[in-house]
């Protein structure tokens, strides 16, 4: 997984020295540059690395970043770890309230379209599901920023809220009102990929032998989701889940550059058109290391919930 | 032999599947036709016929638990009644048993117990399980293990046990000692010899005629989706007592009587010849073998051939 | 009227969905110099006979550009997804059989995809190529290979353990041969279904690359471009600028699934029953 790491930065540092944008004319500005001493220029110039071949730039990047320092974010105008704490703090809240309703409703949704397959019930959650997984998340932003905030007036645009803004200024109640359309446009999205995923495994389960003998043997409805379905469809469901922190992310990218919500996404963003490369890269990286995480809980869970791997040394 | 009691009355069942050929032409296959078993009080029969022949399909026809896009046809009846979809949810599981075929029918993830019980945890269902492992000499611990951690020896008492734990008038036991040897063929078929001679009827499903003989009464022959006789295990004793064409190719086969295998393989479902399904592999073949082949007694056995007499 | 039986729906649902996605292609096309054509005498018209999805502050008409928008976005997810799904076949081809350091070496590569958020790396890609068409079309191509290339690296390693194949090998056909001859008849069907099954993506991630500002330029009439144009005028309650070109493109992506859907049913040879 470190290696990994490794890899995600190199490839994600490479993207950001092949780029034509000049990090300096970006930055400080063409205005501001003409004002300058050559001296000055010399000066940013090296502090940013610039005419330095990149694998020495990498290297010394890559040496500041195992210390803990990930450099100084030029927008913010302060540690990019800094700015990343902060931002990932807010963005945690609407990444774990999604991430956790979208699971379990998904799952619900999923387990029972597969028990109830080719019913009404089941074609109505199919269909909702293709959709909404057809449905891109900022457009979905905006249809309930259209109804909520602007026709029905119940919950605040996103918008009129000024970018500055940081924790201190603002209330719990505030956070709250602030954090409702986001999370429930990502937990919306969300949904869509789990569900479709449980039902095609609860059908699988469904058309099993054991599920087939279990029938045979007078069990039917409940009684096959609860000794049975449950059981088989909630390994691999719950490994999808952790395994799709990576789409949820992705979505909040989206969903918080609307909503103007101060998280990680919406600092990927100006970091990316402000061409703010420290602050560009810790996100890559930090981003990589949760979706990694992710995946390395979905393959423990394995060994931690099925007897076959867990027990299996016993049997065989 | 004494009139015993019917308990299971087959009558030209028929199991057919909805099928896209090429294109959109939409066809029924016909996976069995014509079946007819009974099965009386007390009383083994096997139903033997050649692996891949669709039988599994009888057993999960008789329990209602075909796939969505079979077809059920025919009457069958149970306990002189039609045995109806509703009947057979109500009956399956406590009169009406299925052993399977091997414990890839048991829940991967579910403990013995409990997945014996049906997730019951009340004393009764407890003490009932409790008496059945004793009498299969299976040891309590074994309620602990999981599916994949049972032993081959345990296995089949394993799932002899799950119908025990209703009360079974019928047993079904669909292929139940797949790649076993001789010897523990013989114990398992102890097993069910055992319910059968408690007054339950034992529906034997197999492809091997030998391990039939050795346990069951009656020995129902079939072939290619349908049934061409039936007969008592004593007819087997030598060919001139058989009455099908098939069922003597099927003596002559085995061990004892020198192995010789006939010619030819079971017609596809698809290409099913018209009239006798033997016919393209029977010695005495003729035109009249063509056309509609009755069901009909012959020396106290039933036979689907025009030639037996 | 006759009822159709299942195949005959499924094929119809191809066709008709394949017929749409070409019109709003040709469409778009067609009304590519209207979609930018401005008239302040219309300007901000709530949806009405002669304009249905309306016009924008520009007095540009809505529904000519939503078709231009998505014509384009038709097209770039077209070229991204061919792209991504060509390097998918040739990297799980390369990954299955040219030995043990280039498997790893493409597993990795998968992986290391995979585990970048998408959008992060499509920022990322469009910031190494100074953004705008170029960056979308290569961003959309890298990102979107990986799950194609793996199917077909493991449809591949199956085939290699395949008798037919090992044969052919004995008889003398070379490596090559028997990739052209025996192989990539086996995973067309598969590559094909995979690669109308990426265009939803594609067109979703170039729409949201281009929402975020990163992707086409706003001079262009996208779909990106217009939906993010319409957040400015949503608060004043301009509700159909946002409305109608999204639910066409959200029409459009469901229209591909349901292409994809359809054809992997007529190839899948497991579906005789359905």
């Amino acid at each position: 997984m470190m290696l990994l790491l490794v890899c995600v930065s190199i490839a994600a540092f490479f993207l950001v020295s092949i780029s034509p944008v000049d990090p300096l004319q970006a930055n400080v500005g063409q205005a501001a540059l003409g004002s300058m001493s050559q001296e000055q220029i010399e000066r940013l110039n090296a502090y940013w690395g610039v005419g330095q071949p990149p694998v020495e730039r990498f290297l010394a990047w890559a040496s500041d970043f195992f210390r803990g320092d990930m450099g100084l974010s030029l927008l913010y105008r302060r540690p990019v770890s800094e700015v990343i704490a902060v931002k990932l703090a807010n963005s945690i809240w609407l990444l774990a309230i999604a991430w956790v309703i979208s699971g379990v409703l998904g799952f619900c949704l999923g387990a029972l379209a597969g028990m109830k397959r080719g019913t009404w019930v089941d074609k109505a959650i199919r269909g909702y599901s293709l959709v909404i997984a057809s449905t891109p998340a900022f457009w979905l932003a905006l249809v309930l920023l259209m109804i909520f905030a602007v026709w029905l007036k119940l919950l605040p645009v996103g918008l009129s809220v000024p970018i500055g803004m940081e924790a201190a200024g603002v209330t719990l109640v505030d956070r709250i009102r602030h954090a409702i359309l986001p999370a429930m446009t990502l937990s919306i999205t969300g949904i869509s990929n789990i569900t479709l995923h449980t039902r095609e495994k609860m059908i699988d389960i469904m058309e099993s032998d054991y599920v087939l003998f279990a029938k045979a043997r007078g069990e039917s409805g409940w009684s096959i989701f609860k000794n049975h379905g449950f059981r088989n469809v909630i390994l691999p469901a719950l490994t999808l889940q952790f395994a799709s922190i990576s789409e949820i992310f992705g979505g909040s990218v989206l969903v918080e550059e609307i909503f103007s919500y101060p998280g990680l996404g919406q600092a990927a963003v100006t970091a990316g058109i402000g061409s703010d490369v420290p602050l560009l890269l810790g996100i890559t990286v930090i981003s990589a290391a949760i979706v990694f995480g992710g995946n390395l809980i979905a393959n423990l869970l394995y060994g931690i919930v099925d007897p076959r791997i867990r027990r299996g040394g016993a049997g065989l | 032999m004494e009139e015993k009691k019917v308990i299971l009355d087959i009558k030209n069942l028929s199991v057919s599947f909805q099928q896209y050929d090429k294109g959109f032409a939409r066809t029924d296959l016909d996976v069995i036709r014509d079946l007819n078993v009974t099965v009386h009080e007390g009383e083994m029969v096997a139903v033997v016929g050649s692996s891949g022949s669709g039988k599994s399909l009888l057993a999960h026809g008789i329990l209602g638990i075909l796939p969505y896009n079979g077809a059920l046809g025919g009457t069958i009846l149970y306990e002189g009644e039609e045995l109806t979809q509703k009947r057979k949810e109500e009956l399956r599981g406590n009169e009406i048993v299925l052993v399977p075929q091997s414990v890839a029918f048991l829940d991967p993830l579910m403990k013995i117990g409990p997945q014996i019980r049906k997730g019951k945890k009340d004393s009764a269902s407890r003490e009932k399980l409790n008496r059945i492992f004793e009498g299969y000499h299976l040891k309590q611990e074994v309620q602990e293990l999981y599916p994949f951690e049972l032993s081959g020896g345990m296995n089949r008492r394993v799932l002899v046990s799950t119908a025990m734990m209703g009360n079974p008038r019928l047993v079904i036991a669909d292929e139940p000692t797949p790649g076993l040897h001789m010897d523990m063929v013989r114990r398992v078929m102890s097993h069910f010899r055992e319910l059968a001679d408690q007054g339950a009827g034992v529906l034997l499903i197999t492809h091997d005629l030998e391990q039939a003989l050795e346990v069951a009464d009656r020995v129902v022959v079939f072939y290619a989706g349908t049934t061409v006789e039936d007969a008592s295990v004593l007819d087997f004793a030598s060919e001139e007592t058989l009455r099908h064409p098939y069922s003597k190719a099927l003596f002559r086969a085995l061990p004892q009587n020198g192995f010789q295998f006939i010619g030819g393989t079971q017609p596809y479902v698809k290409d099913m010849p018209t009239g006798c399904p033997f016919g393209p592999r029977c010695e005495q073949f003729c035109e009249a073998c063509t056309g509609e082949i009755p069901y009909r007694e012959v020396r106290g056995g039933k036979v689907r051939c025009r030639k037996a007499e | 009227m006759r009822r159709m039986n299942g195949r005959q729906r499924t094929v119809l649902a191809f066709g008709a969905a394949l017929l749409f996605l070409a019109l709003i292609t040709i469409a778009g096309q067609v009304f590519a110099k209207e979609a930018m054509a401005t008239d302040f005498s219309r300007k901000n018209l709530a949806p009405c006979a002669a304009y249905p999805f309306g016009t924008d502050w520009m007095g540009r008409d809505m529904f000519v550009r939503t078709l231009t928008g998505l014509s384009m976005s038709i097209r770039i997810g077209l070229l991204a997804a061919g792209v991504s799904a060509l390097l998918a076949l040739f990297l799980g081809i390369v990954s299955a059989t040219m030995g043990r350091a280039v498997d790893s070496i493409v597993t990795w590569s998968i992986d290391l995809v995979m585990g970048i958020p998408h959008i992060l790396l499509l920022i990322l890609i469009s910031y190494a190529c100074g953004k705008g068409f170029k960056g979308v079309v290569i961003g959309v191509s890298l990102t979107h290979w990986t799950s194609l290339a793996r199917l077909i690296r493991g449809e591949v390693l199956q085939l290699k353990e395949a008798p037919y194949i090992k044969v052919a090998g004995r008889l003398g056909l070379s490596p090559w041969q028997i990739a052209r001859k025996h192989m990539v008849p086996h995973l067309f069907p598969q590559f094909l279904v995979g690669l109308i099954l990426l265009f939803p993506h594609a067109i979703l991630h170039e729409a949201s690359i281009t929402f975020l500002g990163f992707g086409l330029s706003p001079e262009q009439p996208a779909i990106g471009v217009i939906l993010s144009e319409s957040m400015q005028y949503l608060a004043m309650g301009k509700w159909w600028l946002a409305l109608f070109p999204g639910l066409l493109l959200v029409l459009t992506v469901v229209l591909f699934d349901v292409a994809g859907e359809s054809l992997r049913k007529l190839l899948d040879p497991g579906s005789a029953h359905v």
